[in-house]
């Protein structure tokens, strides 16, 4: 299997070419060290952050913006976005608070990434 | 917040921070992706959770926060002007002034988009606010118009939330956001980027039906024959951002035609002495770390101000922009006695490779660096020791 990727390290946006050969990899079109091991990781195994939002309860917004602590592999993107739209959290939340831990198995949590307080009394109607 | 927090911690007395919305943090709330502080914190935060570490230090302080407060007017002898529902109008005396407004995206009018305007257009920015604060969203197929950062990180967001995203249109024969962000946000979703290409005609009166798209030639005409319509229900505008400045202008400081933000010194003086600016409304950033860090310049300009440390006759070394510099802040220096460090953040007009930054002076070359690519949405930052006396050049050279 050959694939190209464009490097995103530096500005320079190398097209390196990657190519299997047997158990090792052919890596060209690079330029330094760096672009070489973002090729490699790209296709053996890409990941990515996730962030998204989550239905909030009883707080003064409707959705709070969640992130990932760590990057999940891109296969596992859609499954893990399925768990993170299924979720909902009540108000008051703070910044950093886990949402869903252990996201599908893949030992990255899903936190809070602000802080949302609980609407307040006062001003329901 | 930057600014604000930096004032406190050199020993102001007494620091206001007057915000219009319900809330502090500018836009940053409604950036949701992560990619925020690598250079301060070295860490990947949201705009949401890089706002809130400055919101969570704001709330240490006894820096008096004035919420759904607009500022009307900055008048003479820095007066200031605002209103809110609980005070009525507020009057401000203050001893120096850091403007902090930020930018704003521009509109289907600025952009000369023909046809008529159902609803539908909208910037990406209110998309942003649709999608990832009020939890609506706003189309079910969608076109992008312009390829900023913006734009690629709404075509990501979108195509996350179900809304099928039909392309990107690059008027420019380069993308106008980071490579990044192609490959994150276009590529790993299958969205297709089509360069040299433009909306010509808007379709649908009340609703929108959908969008002619056309090639560009050369000149930036469109090729006739090349016309193809696109049905979609949401148009998503994301044509560059222009400091919002209204406030400043009114002021009567001096504006500077290539930032569009007010011409200032390396405290981040405006031409008003007393008025500093922090952030986007100055230059559009494209880090969020460069636009705190000029919040804490302007809050020590502002600092200097206050002590009286600044002179009252000013004079300025100008910093001109030379080969394909398409600006550069700040746009002159204060002229002094030894030597002091300024960092100038600059644009480049094209993207190129190997390449050399040079500043100098009419009597000595101040700094030469090289670069293995430039390109126009990534910025360039450089610390530059300055002496002597004269104007001076920043270029971009061919070889390294």
């Amino acid at each position: 299997m050959k694939n190209t990727y464009t490097c995103i390290v530096c500005p320079m946006s190398c097209q390196i070419t990657v190519e299997e050969e047997g158990e090792d990899l052919a890596v060209s079109g690079y330029t330094c060290k760096r672009g070489r091991k973002y090729a490699v990781n790209e296709h053996r195994s890409p990941k990515r952050m996730v962030t998204s939002t989550v239905r909030v309860e009883n707080g003064i917004l409707r959705r709070l913006p969640v992130v990932s602590n760590a990057e999940i592999p891109k296969s596992k993107m859609t499954e893990c976005l399925k768990a993170v739209y299924a979720a909902a959290v009540s108000a008051p939340v703070k910044c950093g608070d886990i949402v869903i831990s252990n996201i599908c198995d893949t030992g990255v949590d899903i936190i809070a990434s602000r802080d949302i307080d609980l609407f307040p009394e006062s001003k329901k109607q | 917040m930057a600014a604000a927090l930096e004032a406190k911690k050199q020993g102001i007395q007494r620091v206001v921070l007057l915000e219009r919305d319900f809330e502090l943090g500018g836009i940053l709330p409604q950036c949701i992706h992560d990619g925020f502080g690598l250079l301060s914190y070295g860490e990947s935060m949201t705009g949401s959770g890089y706002a809130q570490k400055y919101i969570d230090e704001i709330k240490k302080t006894d820096i008096e926060v004035f919420l759904e407060t607009m500022v009307l007017e900055i008048a003479d002898d820095k007066k200031i002007y605002a209103c809110n529902s609980t005070n009525g109008i507020i009057e401000i005396q203050c001893g120096a002034m850091i403007l902090a407004m930020g930018c704003r995206e521009r509109t289907a009018g600025q952009i000369l988009l023909h046809g008529y305007r159902p609803q539908g257009i909208m910037t990406a920015g209110s998309v942003q606010r649709y999608i990832n604060i009020e939890g609506y969203l706003p189309g079910k197929k969608a076109v992008i118009l312009g390829s900023g950062d913006i734009g690629l990180i709404m075509a990501r967001r979108m195509a996350l939330e179900g809304i099928e995203v039909k392309g990107v249109y690059e008027v420019m024969p380069y993308p106008g956001g980071l490579t990044r962000n192609i490959v994150q946000c276009l590529q790993d979703y299958d969205i297709p980027l089509h360069l040299s290409h433009t909306v010509t005609r808007v379709h649908g009166k009340h609703s929108m039906e959908g969008v002619t798209v056309a090639e560009l030639d050369g000149s930036g005409n469109p090729v006739g024959g090349t016309e193809k319509f696109i049905q979609c229900d949401l148009l998503v505008l994301a044509v560059g951002l222009i400091p919002e400045n209204e406030l400043s202008a009114n002021a009567g400081i001096e504006l500077d035609q290539k930032t569009k933000g007010p011409v200032l010194d390396e405290d981040y003086m405006t031409s008003i002495p007393g008025i500093f600016v922090a952030g986007n409304v100055s230059v559009v950033f494209d880090l969020v770390d460069y636009v705190s860090e000029s919040g804490r310049i302007a809050a020590n300009g502002a600092v200097k101000y206050l002590r009286g440390e600044i002179p009252g006759d000013l004079k300025y070394r100008n910093v001109n922009c030379g080969n394909d510099i398409g600006f550069v802040v700040p746009q002159r220096i204060k002229y002094c006695e030894g030597e002091k460090n300024v960092t100038f953040f600059m644009r480049v007009r094209e993207p190129r490779k190997k390449v050399t930054l040079i500043c100098d002076d009419p009597e000595h070359e101040i700094l030469n660096k090289h670069y293995q690519a430039v390109v126009p949405p990534e910025m360039l930052a450089c610390k530059a020791r300055i002496s002597g006396m004269g104007d001076i050049t920043l270029r971009v050279e061919e070889g390294s």
